[in-house]
């Protein structure tokens, strides 16, 4: 997918106005994903466990290159084979080479945002591989032709009825089918493409230094199948997934789900240690792991953004989003949506190609008291507007109206008066006052100044 | 016990009332209050905007104006979280400490009023009335004022009655509500939508109570929204809750 920011504004508003399930279904989705999530919480000391996962992501990313290599050495010593890849482009060739090498038809694909955020799925399609989603909602938005509207729920957008009607359409279900027969109907479909696939293809959580495992979270099964059933499985996994410790892992195992969906842990976590052994029955010939930066070292050199690094993609803070909430993903335009989709973006488009997705926040904060890894997303939000500001991205006028704000607020007699002579505008008829009333008043009745301000009621005296 | 006010702008021009309310109830609980004539606005549009070059010479400026209160109260939960938690992090160097001290002294009005007045009672003049408290983010987040409001309504005799939204932002969020109108006002109505049935909506903070009764009188309901200084002036038993008659 190209990423496509610019046009949040415009496909927010048709969600809104013209696809109110859209609205109905992801509200709720998330209220009930953040419920589950408060509750789980509750059940451990979550300061101290956040206080220590953001202490562990930190350390890592300060020393990063050398977990770097301690990861390429293990995973090469249990029989991965290890890539890197700088760029989009690059981790598209790497995969592209081997499926040429290995003659690849059809692959499956466990839930990676990874992979969305490079584009895989087109990528290999125009080569002539066929690419099957198998996490049910990935396999749903696929068969819509839809990006991911969620990091962790990618059809949270979609309500049943909408599943009856397209699973009837693409599977033969019954019209009134239950959800129990449609994932029955699904999981049947998948079932096949399991089999017949000669290349599975999977994100990574974790990925942890010491012991060069590749750990994956899931519920579903369709991780486990996807990396172990074809005969090659290649893993896509960001630079900044790396842990540590085998000790790490089993820390952000427990908080990541706890985020995530308020699960203890996931009902499968798979830990990859290479190849099928002489020994074992099962198990891929090749394990492929392509580490990527695409923008993360970028990021972690720029002093002020950095932080935003730590994510593990457990997606609370689009659960606790009231912006998110109003629409979705979708409008965010690219792989990764809500509080943490408009920190990344600038990072990795460029604050340019990023633009307004810094701005579709209204910095209530809920996203930073969720957050695991405390990112301080309000902070980095208001950091890429400064830059958007300092680059000349927002409109001329705005600029404008606030160096005049500014102005006048250091000179307390001329904010009085250009205050009061608030009352003297025609704000029933905003637009023709100021631009900005406009917006305001459109969906909103007119606004109605005090008929005296406080200063005069002060001078003549509060009784 | 002295205070200086710092009405905000939107208190200055549209909650002027609220305001002179704020006053009579902080002298009815016995503390002497200024009115610093030079005040203006603490920033926080400018840097919520990222106009941060504004919002330092604002802030710095505030800083300056309220230098010498003892104590600075805001009838704005978003106000005076910008002071505590924003400011001291936005001035210059050599300010910081002055702004860290004064950041100690700032309180929203119903925390000022609780926590350093430890004041619960204010009177019954609540009584038997419903009120749907709205949790503005900052005065919930960045001040973790969650109970004080509450406990005074409650002392007074209000049935705070249960919203599924109340702690979800309005979508005020100073220029993003103009910026992008759309998802601001479905935010409105996400908070609209759940209002159950109360006598009056309140809250701590006017860019929420303008940006939430905008919208309720756009879609024709009669809901009203008071700001909470005028309601804790009624709770004495004063003032006047509503300023409707009921129906």
């Amino acid at each position: 997918m190209k990423p496509h920011a610019a046009d949040y504004a415009a496909s927010a508003r048709h969600i809104i106005r013209d696809q109110p399930g859209v609205r109905a279904a992801v509200t709720a989705a998330t209220r009930s994903f953040d419920a589950h999530r408060a509750a789980s919480w509750k059940e451990i000391d979550v300061e101290a466990w956040k206080r220590w996962a953001e202490g562990v992501k930190s350390h890592v990313l300060m020393h990063l290159d050398t977990y770097m290599e301690q990861a390429e050495t293990r995973l090469t010593e249990n029989g991965v084979q290890v890539h890197w890849a700088e760029s989009a482009e690059d981790a598209l060739d790497v995969v592209g080479r081997i499926a040429r090498a290995r003659g690849v038809r059809r692959a499956v694909k466990a839930k990676s945002m990874l992979t969305e955020e490079l584009g895989l799925n087109a990528y290999l399609e125009a080569r002539g591989v066929h690419v099957r989603e198998t996490d049910l909602g990935e396999y749903i938005i696929q068969l819509l032709g839809e990006p991911p509207s969620h990091i962790v729920g990618p059809a949270i957008h979609q309500s049943v009825d909408d599943i009856r009607v397209l699973f009837h359409r693409e599977l033969g279900t019954a019209p009134d089918a239950t959800p129990e027969a449609l994932a029955a109907a699904a999981r049947s479909a998948l079932r096949e493409e399991f089999l017949g696939a000669d290349l599975g293809i999977s994100g990574g959580n974790f990925l942890v230094a010491e012991t060069g495992t590749l750990a994956l979270i899931e519920n579903e099964g369709n991780i486990r199948l996807s990396t172990s059933a074809p005969p090659v499985h290649v893993a896509l996994v960001g630079i900044e997934k790396i842990l540590p410790h085998l000790e790490d892992l089993a820390g952000f195992l427990q908080l990541t789900a706890r985020a995530a969906t308020g699960q203890p842990i996931g009902n499968f976590v798979s830990l990859i240690q290479g190849p099928r052994r002489a020994d074992e029955p099962d198990g891929p010939e090749e394990v492929h792991v392509i580490l990527v930066d695409n923008g993360r070292s970028r990021l972690l050199a720029d002093d002020e953004a950095w932080e935003a690094l730590r994510c593990v993609r457990c997606g609370a803070c689009l659960n606790i989003c009231p912006v998110f909430r109003q629409t979705g993903g979708h409008p965010y335009g690219w792989a990764y949506s809500g509080p943490i989709g408009a920190i990344l973006a600038p990072a990795y488009l460029g604050l340019r190609a990023s633009l307004p997705l810094p701005f579709a926040s209204s910095l209530c904060g809920a996203c930073a008291d969720v957050c695991p890894v405390s990112i301080p997303i309000p902070d980095l939000l208001v950091l890429w507007r400064s830059r958007a500001v300092e680059a000349g991205e927002v409109p001329k006028s705005e600029r404008a109206g606030m160096r005049a704000y500014a102005w006048a607020a250091d000179h307390p007699r001329i904010f009085a008066a250009a205050g009061s002579a608030l009352r003297t505008l025609p704000l029933d008829k905003g637009g023709r006052a100021l631009p900005v009333l406009k917006e305001w008043t459109a969906p909103r009745a007119p606004l109605r100044p005090s008929p005296r301000t406080f200063r005069r009621l002060w001078k003549e005296g509060i009784e | 016990m002295r205070a200086a006010i710092f009405v905000t702008c939107l208190g200055e021009h549209f909650f002027a009332d609220a305001c002179a309310d704020a006053v009579r109830l902080l002298r009815h609980l016995g503390v002497e209050v200024d009115f610093p004539a030079a005040q203006t606005c603490c920033g926080q549009p400018a840097y919520n905007a990222g106009h941060l070059r504004e919002a330092r010479a604002m802030a710095s400026y505030t800083l300056e104006t309220f230098r010498d209160a003892e104590y600075v109260v805001l009838p704005s939960g978003s106000c005076a979280g910008m002071m505590r938690s924003i400011l001291p992090g936005l001035v210059a160097d050599d300010e910081r400490a002055g702004a860290e001290a004064l950041a100690d002294r700032t309180y929203e009005l119903a925390h000022f009023i609780v926590d350093v007045l430890g004041v619960r009672e204010l009177g019954r003049g609540l009584e038997g009335l419903r009120v749907a408290y709205h949790h503005g983010c900052h005065a919930l987040r960045e001040l973790g004022a969650h109970d004080q409001p509450i406990a005074l309504l409650v002392g007074a005799g209000a049935d705070v009655v249960r919203w599924e939204a109340d702690e979800e932002c309005c979508g005020f969020g100073g220029l993003f509500a103009v910026k992008l109108p759309d998802v601001s006002t479905a935010m409105a109505d996400r908070k609209l939508d759940t209002l159950p049935a109360a006598d009056l909506v309140t809250s701590a903070d006017g860019g929420c109570l303008l940006q939430m009764s905008g919208r309720a009188e756009h879609r024709g309901s009669s809901a009203e929204f008071r700001h909470l200084a005028s309601v804790l002036w009624a709770a004495t038993g004063r003032g006047t809750a509503r300023t409707r008659r009921a129906s």
